[in-house]
């Protein structure tokens, strides 16, 4: 900001009021840290105070990392959500670019229909989903989670990547096809970069409900080989006794990951690359 | 040999009818410019020759080959946007090998083009950078170096000079006025704007509501419009429109009088007083208000001085009195 539109009064009441919200939202992250790094009895004794050196322990992090399949659990959330979103943002953006760019009989109606499912969880059809699972041997395997999580990703990344592509310069598009780009690259090369702050908007949204969820996982691919991180986890959370060492430290290292997928994403939403392109 | 060759084009968008059987022919060299207000068509029409719109019926030609079904990169066409439409990820070069690379043409031919096109429209210091680094007439000028690298048939140009300002405005036009000397190449040019069209146009094309009104040389269609719309279209300030009758023209609805026409004379069939004036430095603008309730502007050469209510009488000449029917038809 320009030092002439600057306001002291102005900025610290917005910064409080930033702040604030930071450490609201921040609080139990930072709960799940701190405790993550002490003995049972100091998380349950002090739960708010950070690890001393009486309290410091690793115990939770030991019992995580031994129990063996930890890094397959997590390389498994890894790739079902990394190629859920892949497949979220192909498909979103193509179906996009269609309904947006090209004239056919019941457009609106497609665009319409398509954006239902938001309004419909999908956890609704749980059990369809299993006979189809079933019926197609796909139980057990990443590929259903990957093929639900899409579906599930889909309506919302159509509804909003639509809004985007329609604002994508005819102009742009029409000198691509004088100059003899295909569709495809029209789609890819021009369409796709412009709307780069809108697919990383649709990628954050969709990712944090993916890389938690539980229900799918525990239905659909239980398994020892296909456990994602989530439910992975679940082993240290008993009826009768949790391993809260364990389940704290899980968590922490589970925050990891988004976080950097976040981060990856966040700076796409930054970057302006199309500022002054067509006009 | 005739560059463009237009039959029967019609273009429909649903039950909207946008282009209504327009015939036109484009000779070898000739730049063809296309007004018309608003909504009128003339871009729909230039996208349907470019081939980026689909005709509803009829045929377009370029240089004697029908194109009706030919995709836009094979027509021979290039063409300039209003909004420039440059490629945001590509340098000025990249934006202008674009074409030629998609086309398969050999890099030796690309870089002695690309040499060429810089060098006629000033770009060489521009060539890596991105349009985003560019001022608008830069950038214009990129998408008029892209057009010009294509070494196409046929350019068709979009309001190109409407996102400059007028200073800019001004050097483009008349860039463009060399250009087409230069390159001797058929354009085809839409614009709003009267200068553009009457400096530039070898002829002009009046459009309304997807018709074409009239095509004649500018100074044909100044001096001796069809219609009562093609009259009042060109010429700024507008023609004065008066009613036919109560002036002495019998035989007509409406009565045109171009405002350079009218003159103050002590002897004037008409009365009035004056309402408004504007100096533009080197004229002067007039708003009269008759007696019979009509308004009229008088353009006056040179600066004059005029009191607000002051009572002013004015003539004009027998051959510069335009009469038209009820319909807007030239009565002769
Ligand atoms: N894709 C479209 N779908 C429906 N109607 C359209 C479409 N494109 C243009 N039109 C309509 O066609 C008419 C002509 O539009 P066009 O863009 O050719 O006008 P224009 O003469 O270029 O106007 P301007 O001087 O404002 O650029 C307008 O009434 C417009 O609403
Ligand atoms: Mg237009």
């Amino acid at each position: 900001m320009n030092k002439a539109r600057r306001n002291l009064a102005h900025s610290i009441a917005a910064h409080t009021l930033l702040l604030s919200y930071t450490i609201l939202a921040l609080f139990p992250v930072f709960v799940i840290l701190i405790n993550s790094f002490k003995t049972r009895k100091a998380i349950f004794r002090h739960p708010l105070t950070p690890p001393n050196p009486d309290s410091f322990s690793l115990v939770g992090y030991e019992t995580v990392l031994k129990q063996g399949d930890f890094f397959h659990y997590f390389q498994n959330s890894m790739i079902v959500t990394v190629v859920s979103l892949f497949f979220i943002l192909l498909f979103g953006a193509m179906a996009a670019f269609a309904l947006a760019e090209y004239r056919f009989r019941g457009n609106v109606w497609m665009g319409l229909y398509l954006a239902l499912g938001i309004m419909i969880p999908i956890r609704i059809g749980t059990v369809a989903i299993l006979q189809m699972m079933v019926a197609s041997g796909l139980v057990n395997t990443l590929t259903a989670l990957i093929l639900v999580y899409t579906a599930q990703g889909l309506p919302l990344a159509v509804f909003i990547l639509t809004e985007f592509m329609k604002q994508v310069s005819d102009d742009l598009k029409n000198a691509g096809r004088i100059d003899g780009l295909s569709e495809y690259a029209i789609f890819f090369r021009l369409a796709l970069p412009l709307v780069r702050p809108a697919m990383a908007t649709v990628a954050v949204f969709n990712m944090i409900p993916i890389w938690n969820d539980l229900w799918f996982p525990l239905i659909l691919a239980p398994s020892e080989a296909t456990k994602t991180l989530t439910l992975g986890s679940q082993v240290f959370i008993g009826q009768f006794v949790t391993n809260w060492n364990a389940v704290l430290a899980a968590l922490s290292l589970a925050i990891i990951p988004v976080l950097a997928l976040y981060v990856i994403f966040s700076r796409q939403l930054i970057r302006g690359i199309t500022a002054g392109a067509v006009k | 040999m005739t560059a463009l060759r237009l039959k029967n084009i019609s273009k429909s968008f649903g039950p909207v009818e946008v282009l209504k059987n327009i015939d036109l022919t484009v000779e070898d060299g000739e730049f063809v410019v296309f007004v018309g207000p608003s909504g009128c068509g003339k871009s729909t029409l230039l996208r349907v020759i470019a081939g980026l719109e689909d005709a509803s019926a009829g045929l377009v030609e370029i240089g004697g080959v029908d194109v009706t079904l030919t995709p836009p990169a094979k027509r021979g066409i290039a063409m300039v946007f209003q909004t420039y439409a440059l490629y945001p990820h590509l340098t000025v070069r990249g934006n202008m090998a674009l074409g030629l690379k998609q086309a398969r043409r050999p890099k030796e031919i690309i870089e002695k083009r690309l040499k060429e096109a810089s060098r006629m429209l000033s770009l060489e210091p521009y060539l890596d950078r991105r349009p985003s680094e560019l001022s608008g007439g830069q950038r214009q000028r990129v998408a008029i170096g892209r057009a010009i690298m294509r070494e196409p048939k046929l350019f068709l140009f979009d309001e190109p000079l409407s996102n400059l300002d007028a200073a800019l405005r001004m050097n483009t036009r008349v860039e463009i006025a060399a250009l087409h000397r230069n390159l001797a190449a058929s354009m085809i040019y839409v614009t709003h704007d009267q200068t553009e069209a009457m400096t530039l146009a070898d002829r002009i094309v009046v459009m309304r509501d997807g018709i074409v009104e009239q095509v004649g040389a500018p100074m044909d269609l100044y001096n001796n419009p069809d219609n009562q719309f093609v009259a009042g279209f060109l010429g700024a300030p507008s023609m004065n429109f008066i009613n036919a009758g109560q002036h002495g023209f019998e035989q007509a609805a409406v009565l045109g009088i171009r405002p350079e026409h009218l003159k103050i004379s002590d002897t004037g069939p008409l009365q009035g007083h004056v309402t408004h004036v504007e100096r533009l430095g080197a004229d002067t603008n007039v708003l009269v208000k008759l007696n019979t309730d009509e308004m009229l502007t008088l353009r006056l050469f040179g600066q004059y001085d005029f009191e607000i209510d002051a009572p002013i009488r004015l003539g004009y000449a027998m051959k510069d009195a335009f009469l038209f029917d009820e319909n807007g038809h030239r009565v002769k």
